[in-house]
């Protein structure tokens, strides 16, 4: 069973609200982690400008020696995206599940406040619970 | 044309029958509002203490006067509970079956004083999608399903002081709420005389 790096959540403007590591493989600092999450939000804007097809909605999958990344955008502009292994199955359903998990216990949260960084108890107990190994397989229903 | 309207079917809208109502509400819809009730509250208050009493629990007091009034209607047909273990069994299963679909997880009667009941749930539907930040210390948005259920007993005439507390659970990582419900004292002098 293939295994996640690291998973990121951006805000519309590109700051990094949630960044979560699994396993050394994808750790990286504070200042790092926050580079590659505006990075990403650039690069994902660019692609939409750049790309030779109408309607693009940005890159969804990029293939590396080392990783894969899938991203997922909602309708509202914040962008998940997991950092995994190669050839890893079910991240954009486990994506959509996680945008199912944010819209319940931090959209619902009231001392929550829009865009700022997630500090939700319940948000990490159901994530984790979700990434361990035997539940991603289930997504893939 | 604007301006015609739909012909009634009741010339007077307090001589409609009182209807059972959609038993049926969006959660998501529910858990939106009140985190907004409790975000406007948050902006009122001075601080946390005056949010949870004063705010969350009187506009659970104001709900809960309702709900006695159209439950003894609907469910008991007019018939008014006397007894102190009576109207606890209404709160623990009547109302919460109508207001949050299940009967609460346990009734129990305090160990220390006399005056002291326990209602006491695994998660409350009100917060089960909240995350109490660390430093708002005690505070419990439970505070309005308390204030619902001292609307109840207090407009049922058994006046208390009703407070949601989290009791830590071991093995368990999320704490389980207690509604504390302590009567006043004329209300056990009752309960003594009546036998």
């Amino acid at each position: 069973m293939a295994a996640i790096y690291s998973l990121y959540i951006i805000n519309k403007s590109g700051g990094l609200i949630f960044y979560k590591d699994y396993g050394s493989a994808g750790r990286m600092d504070t200042n790092d982690t926050l580079r590659v999450a505006s990075l990403w939000h650039s690069m994902h804007a660019i692609s939409q400008q750049l790309s030779p097809v109408l309607g693009c909605a940005g890159i969804e999958l990029l293939e590396a020696d080392n990783f894969d990344l899938h991203c997922f955008q909602s309708l509202t502009g914040t962008k998940f995206f997991v950092v995994c292994e190669p050839g890893t199955l079910h991240m954009e359903n486990l994506l959509k599940y996680i945008y199912e998990l944010y819209t319940d216990y931090v959209l619902k949260n009231p001392f929550y406040e829009m865009e700022m960084p997630i500090r939700c108890e319940l948000f990490d107990i159901n994530l984790s619970q979700a990434v361990q190994k035997d539940r991603v397989a289930l997504l893939g229903r | 044309m604007i301006g015609v309207s739909k012909i009634k079917q009741y010339s007077n809208v307090l001589d409609k029958p009182l209807s059972k109502g959609k038993q049926e509400v969006s959660l998501s819809a529910f858990a939106f509002l009140f985190s907004e009730l409790v975000q406007y509250n948050q902006t009122q208050v001075d601080n946390i203490a005056e949010l949870e009493r004063s705010r969350l629990e009187d506009a659970g007091y104001a709900v809960g006067a309702r709900c006695l009034e159209l439950l003894c209607h609907r469910e008991k047909g007019n018939r008014r509970e006397t007894r102190l273990l009576g109207i606890l069994s209404f709160v623990h299963s009547t109302v919460w079956k109508v207001l949050f679909g299940k009967v609460a997880d346990s009734l129990e009667k305090g160990t220390e004083h006399e005056d002291e009941y326990m209602i006491s749930e695994k998660e409350l539907l009100v917060n089960r999608f909240i995350s109490i930040p660390k430093d708002m210390g005690t505070f419990n948005c439970g505070a309005f399903v308390a204030g619902i259920v001292r609307g109840v007993l207090d407009n049922a005439g058994f006046p208390a002081v009703v407070t949601a507390h989290f009791v830590p659970m071991e093995g368990q990582q999320r704490p389980r709420t207690t509604i504390l419900i302590k009567f006043a004292e004329e209300v056990l002098r009752r309960e003594a005389r009546v036998g």
